[in-house]
This record gives structure tokens, C-alpha cells and sequence, in this order.
């Protein structure tokens, strides 16, 4: 899954998985652990989202900045990921996921604020065992 | 990393492989030995590796590590060989502090202090993932990335006296929206006019010691115990996209090769995608001004409703903590005009600069200070000092020494409150988590960023406030 690692100022994690994209979905609940519960969020509304990077830390960068436009444009709070693949093509990398969730009403609780993914001590093995570390700007 | 101690608050880490210039550090022993523990030293000098880099990269007292760049990071480039960089303002463009002051003392508001406070909650938005009540189009908005403190001040926010005791005069002239991304204006609209979370937040103060009494009266600080309201927020979605944009383009535009950190990636400054920075950072300045502006604008309706008068409740200044432009330095024997870069870092202009309200010009402008939630924060004066010693500009709050994480795992938000109350200090907040996060006790010593600042000249004591009333988002 996911666990955090000390850091002074913001908040740094490494996400697991059996595959890369696993380990993405891992990496997009450390973000949302960072603001809400995300166990506890019904599953109301599914947006799909479609995401492309030049490289793979791109790719991760871009892809969890998704879940904090999504909160700040629609008031999304992320609660599952249902599918999620990753492809690379001539360009670059591309994700295709879909988010479920709720809006953020009354009841839940949102406890912290996330500003930005940051490349700060990056690190996207892709790889068997499979793992990304990302510092949030908190 | 060996450093070379120049004085008992100042050390250098000399020119050394990549480096351009030296990196100069203000740091006590004590404030010394956080910085050692984490990679601000390293970041130091990447930056000091940087194209046009011009003198010494500073490093504040108050500095730790940070993305590219460090937090408390001062950096200066030459326009025609330097760069600009987003990691270099930071995610937060334009976070700073607003101080108003009021003629009320303790005892005049000792029975409505929790009113007040109530009040306050209910005008100003606050919160993770909530939107304001001014819900504008995109027309609005870009018209508030372009005028700033002085569009809200049109739309009845507040008076003009607050725009010349606004940095910039509370709106920078080189912004242009037009280079927003539709996803800026997207995260911008429904969130003009909150406050925001994490270390954000509105404080009801008391002035608790004066050093200054001369540059206090100027600033409109005249006796102890008189009421002051600070309001610490920035430019939002708006600017967090802004940077992340950037830092997505110029990596697209330039790739990352060579980088000794990607998030130091940069375009030279007068290069289009350079200038399209700029101009985008200048608009959400602008949308962290216009905010400001309205926040400070309902607190004054609160206590005109409450207290029965707003009157005296002027401005003292407002600052940015978060920002590039451009300026002039003398470098070398020469006056130039160079671009920069204060990342967690206050202007702190002395006498006689006329990029600061004429009323304050005589004694330097106000540098204001906040501590962490609940312990003291500090009004300081710039000096000509700093123009020499840190392109004019100084420490711009406590900085962290205990992570989050650990914060929450071990205060709670509820006791915190208890003890805040035993105080004296009222609390309102959005979530008890996010209050653990912000314990005072995670925070560096604010007490002794201020004394180095002071003791090097950095920016000068004026005045030391307490909190009464705390909200915090």
C-alpha cells in the first residue's frame, strides 16, 4: 500500500504495488489520506480521467495534481480508484483511470491541505518490487 | 558540509565545483544545527549554480529544506544571462501577511472577544476544498489578475489607503491572465476570498512588547495591549496551478538533463516562456492581493458590527513572502536592475527606497512575521543593511522542525485548544487534525529567527504581538 516517511516540513511517502499502476492508485490514496479519509467515502460519482507526462515521474506529478483539481474545481473527494492502465506511446506516457468518490458535503471530514506534488526525492521504479516516493507540498 | 563562519550569525559555504557564487547563510548556532539536519545547505548551492546568478545566494534564518530552491531562500539574476525559475517563488505564489491595526485595546473587546472571533468565522471562508462566497466568472477573474488589492478596493473591499500600504501597491503591472491556463481560472473562481488551510490563518493579536517606539508610532502601533489583526494567506488553486504549469512546460520546453534537482528547472528570463512566467506569476499576486483584501475588508464589517466601529482599523502593511520581480540592487559599485527571487523570504527595504509608502519612506517599511498558531508573531522595520547583505530582504516566519505526520501522531487538536484557552487565546478551526498539524511545538523557535535578523541588520525590532484570537483554516 502506501506509508510515510519522516520529513521536516512537508510530507513524503512510498506507494507499493503487484504492478506500476497499482502502485499509482497506492500513490493517489497517500495524497488523499493527506486531506480525508478516503476508506470512508461513498461511492457517488465516478469521473474518468485521462492523463499524459513526458516520462514517468511526469506522468505521477500529473496525475496526482488530477486529484487536487479535481477538489479544488468540483469539490471531488477521491475514494477509489476502479480502473486504471498505463501505456507508453511515442510521446510519452498515458494513464487512463477511473476516480470514485463523493462531493464534499457536510460529514466529512477534511483535515489537511495538500498545495502541490512536488519532484522533490522522486523515485518511480518501475520495476519489480514496484514502488514511487513523492514529497507533497503541504 | 563545511562551512566558513564569517561572524557568530553568518557562515559561507565558499565557491566551490559548479558553483557561480558563494552561498551566504544568517544563522545562530542553535537555528544552524536544524538547517544541518536536512538538504537546505544542498539546496543552497544548486542555487548558487544557477545562470546569472548575481553576488551570493542567502539563506534566512528561519530557513529548511524546500523543493528546488530552499525555504528562506534569497537568490538575485542578471536580466540578460539569469534565469527565473518557479521553483524558485514556490507553489504558493504570493502567500504573505496582512496587518491591520485597530484603536481598540484588550479590555474593549475582553467581553466580544468570542463573538468576534464566531463572526470572523462565518464571513471568511475557510477549509480545504470549499469555495468562496463570491463565485465570479472568468471575465471577473481576469480582471483581478490583472488590478489586484485595487479591483477588490473598486468593488467597495476595503479603502484606498490600503493599496499604497500594499507591496506593489497591491497589484504588480506586468501580470497578464491571458497565459493561464484555463485550469488556473478553473481552481481560481470558486475560491477568491478564503483563507484557505495548513499554516493559513486569521489572527486577532495584542501588542505585547514594543522595542521601537519611534518606527512603532509611524506604523500606528502606539501602546501595548492595543489590538492588531493579521491575516496569513495566499494566492490559493490559482497559483499552485500556475507553478505546477510552469514547471511542466519549461521541462517539456527545455527537458530535465543536468538538472541537480528538477524542481530548480528554470527558463532564462527574457525568453518567451520566461516572460510567460512572469507574467502568469504577476497575475496570481494579484489574485493573492485582491484576497487579502476582501478578507481584511469583512473583518473590519465584523468588528464594525460587533464593536460598533471600524474606525482606526488601518492597514499597517501588506507583505508577499512568495515572489519574483525585479528590482534594484547595487552590485558591485553599480546600480542594476535584477530579477529577484524570494522564496520564504520578506522584502525588508530600508529608508529612502521608493518602492515603499511614502508615509513609512523615512524609517524603512514594515516586515511582518508570524509565528506559529498561538505563540508570538513580530512587526520588524527594513534596513539599508539588507540591501547589502540580502538584497533587502529577511526571515518571513517560524519554519518547521517536526514533521506533520509526527505533529498529528502526537498532539491532539481538542487539548491544544484547552490549552490555548487557559491562555487566554480562543480558537476556532476547520478540523482538530489540522490544528494538531500546526502545534506550536512543531515549529522552529520564532523568538530567535527575529534576534538573528535584528543582531545581523537584516530587518530591525519594532514591536512583538500575541494572539487573542486564533482562526485558522
Amino acid at each position: 500500500m502506501y506509508k510515510f516517511l519522516s520529513h521536516m516540513a512537508d510530507a513524503k511517502f512510498q506507494a507499493f504495488g503487484q504492478t506500476l499502476e497499482e502502485t499509482f492508485a497506492h500513490a493517489a490514496f497517500a495524497v488523499a489520506s493527506l486531506m480525508w479519509d478516503w476508506k470512508k467515502i461513498a461511492k457517488n460519482i465516478e469521473i474518468p480521467v485521462e492523463i499524459e507526462g513526458i516520462d514517468l515521474e511526469q506522468l505521477l506529478v500529473n496525475f496526482l495534481e488530477e486529484i487536487l483539481y479535481l477538489l479544488d474545481t468540483r469539490h471531488f473527494l477521491l475514494g477509489s480508484i476502479d480502473k486504471i492502465s498505463l501505456e507508453k506511446g511515442p510521446e510519452g506516457w498515458k494513464i487512463q483511470a477511473l476516480f470514485t468518490g463523493d462531493e464534499n458535503v457536510s460529514g466529512y471530514e477534511i483535515f489537511g491541505d495538500v498545495k502541490a506534488i512536488t519532484y522533490n526525492e522522486m523515485i518511480v521504479k518501475n520495476e519489480i518490487p514496484f514502488m514511487v516516493q513523492v514529497v507533497v507540498d503541504v | 558540509m563545511e562551512l566558513k563562519k564569517i561572524n557568530s550569525n553568518t557562515w559561507e559555504i565558499p565557491k566551490q565545483a559548479n558553483m557561480r557564487v558563494p552561498a551566504i547563510i544568517y544563522a545562530s548556532e542553535k537555528l544552524l544545527k536544524g538547517v544541518r539536519g536536512d538538504k537546505t545547505l544542498f539546496q543552497a548551492k544548486n542555487v548558487a549554480c544557477l545562470p546569472g546568478i548575481q553576488r551570493k545566494a542567502y539563506v534566512m534564518p528561519d530557513a529548511h529544506q524546500g523543493y528546488g530552491f530552499p525555504i528562506g531562500g534569497v537568490a538575485a539574476f542578471d536580466l540578460h544571462e539569469g534565469v527565473i525559475s518557479p521553483g524558485g517563488v514556490g507553489y504558493d505564489i504570493n502567500c504573505g501577511v496582512r496587518l491591520l491595526k485597530t484603536d481598540f485595546t484588550e479590555q474593549d473587546i475582553r467581553t466580544q472577544k468570542k463573538l468576534l472571533l464566531s463572526e470572523i468565522f462565518k464571513e471568511v471562508p475557510a477549509g480545504v476544498g470549499k469555495g468562496g462566497t463570491t463565485r465570479l466568472s472568468r471575465k471577473a477573474l481576469e480582471e483581478v489578475c490583472i488590478k489586484g488589492a485595487e479591483w477588490a478596493v473598486e468593488k467597495g473591499y476595503g479603502e484606498k489607503d490600503d493599496l499604497s500600504r500594499t507591496e506593489e501597491n497591491g497589484r504588480m503591472r506586468e501580470a497578464d491572465p491571458s497565459y493561464l491556463s484555463p485550469r488556473a481560472f478553473e481552481r481560481g473562481v470558486p475560491q477568491l476570498g478564503t483563507l484557505g488551510a495548513g499554516n493559513h490563518f486569521l489572527e486577532i493579536q495584542k501588542v505585547s512588547e514594543i522595542f521601537d517606539s519611534d518606527v512603532a508610532n509611524v506604523f500606528g502601533i502606539h501602546s501595548l495591549n492595543q489590538i492588531m489583526v493579521m491575516i496569513h494567506c495566499g494566492s490559493r488553486g490559482l497559483g499552485h496551478q500556475v507553478a505546477s504549469d510552469y514547471i511542466r512546460l519549461m521541462e517539456n520546453k527545455f527537458g530535465t538533463k543536468g538538472l541537480p534537482d528538477r524542481e530548480l528547472i528554470y527558463a532564462p528570463i527574457r525568453s518567451e516562456l520566461g516572460n510567460r512566467y512572469y507574467k502568469s506569476m504577476s497575475a496570481a499576486v494579484n489574485f493573492a492581493f485582491a484576497n487579502r483584501q476582501m478578507i481584511a475588508h469583512w473583518t473590519r464589517c465584523v468588528f464594525q458590527k460587533v464593536m460598533g466601529s471600524s474606525d482606526g482599523m488601518d492597514q499597517v502593511y501588506d507583505v508577499c513572502h512568495n515572489v519574483a520581480k525585479f528590482e534594484r540592487h547595487t552590485i558591485e559599485g553599480k546600480v542594476k536592475e535584477v530579477c529577484i527571487h524570494r522564496k520564504g523570504a520578506t522584502r525588508s527595504f530600508g529608508p529612502g527606497r521608493n518602492e515603499i509608502p511614502e508615509i513609512y519612506r523615512s524609517v524603512g517599511q514594515p516586515v511582518l512575521i508570524p509565528g506559529s498558531m498561538g505563540t508570538s508573531s513580530y512587526i520588524l522595520v527594513g534596513t539599508s543593511m539588507a540591501e547589502e547583505r540580502s538584497f533587502g530582504s529577511t526571515a518571513h516566519g517560524a519554519g518547521r522542525v517536526m514533521s506533520r505526520h509526527e505533529a498529528k501522531r502526537r498532539f491532539r487538536g481538542e487539548k491544544i485548544k484547552e490549552e490555548l484557552e487557559q491562555k487566554g487565546i480562543e480558537l476556532h478551526c476547520t478540523s482538530w487534525r489540522g490544528v494538531a498539524e500546526e502545534a506550536s511545538q512543531a515549529y522552529k523557535d520564532v523568538d530567535e529567527v527575529v534576534r538573528i535578523s535584528h543582531e545581523e541588520g537584516l530587518g530591525r525590532l519594532v514591536a512583538k504581538v500575541v494572539p487573542v484570537g486564533v482562526m485558522k483554516g
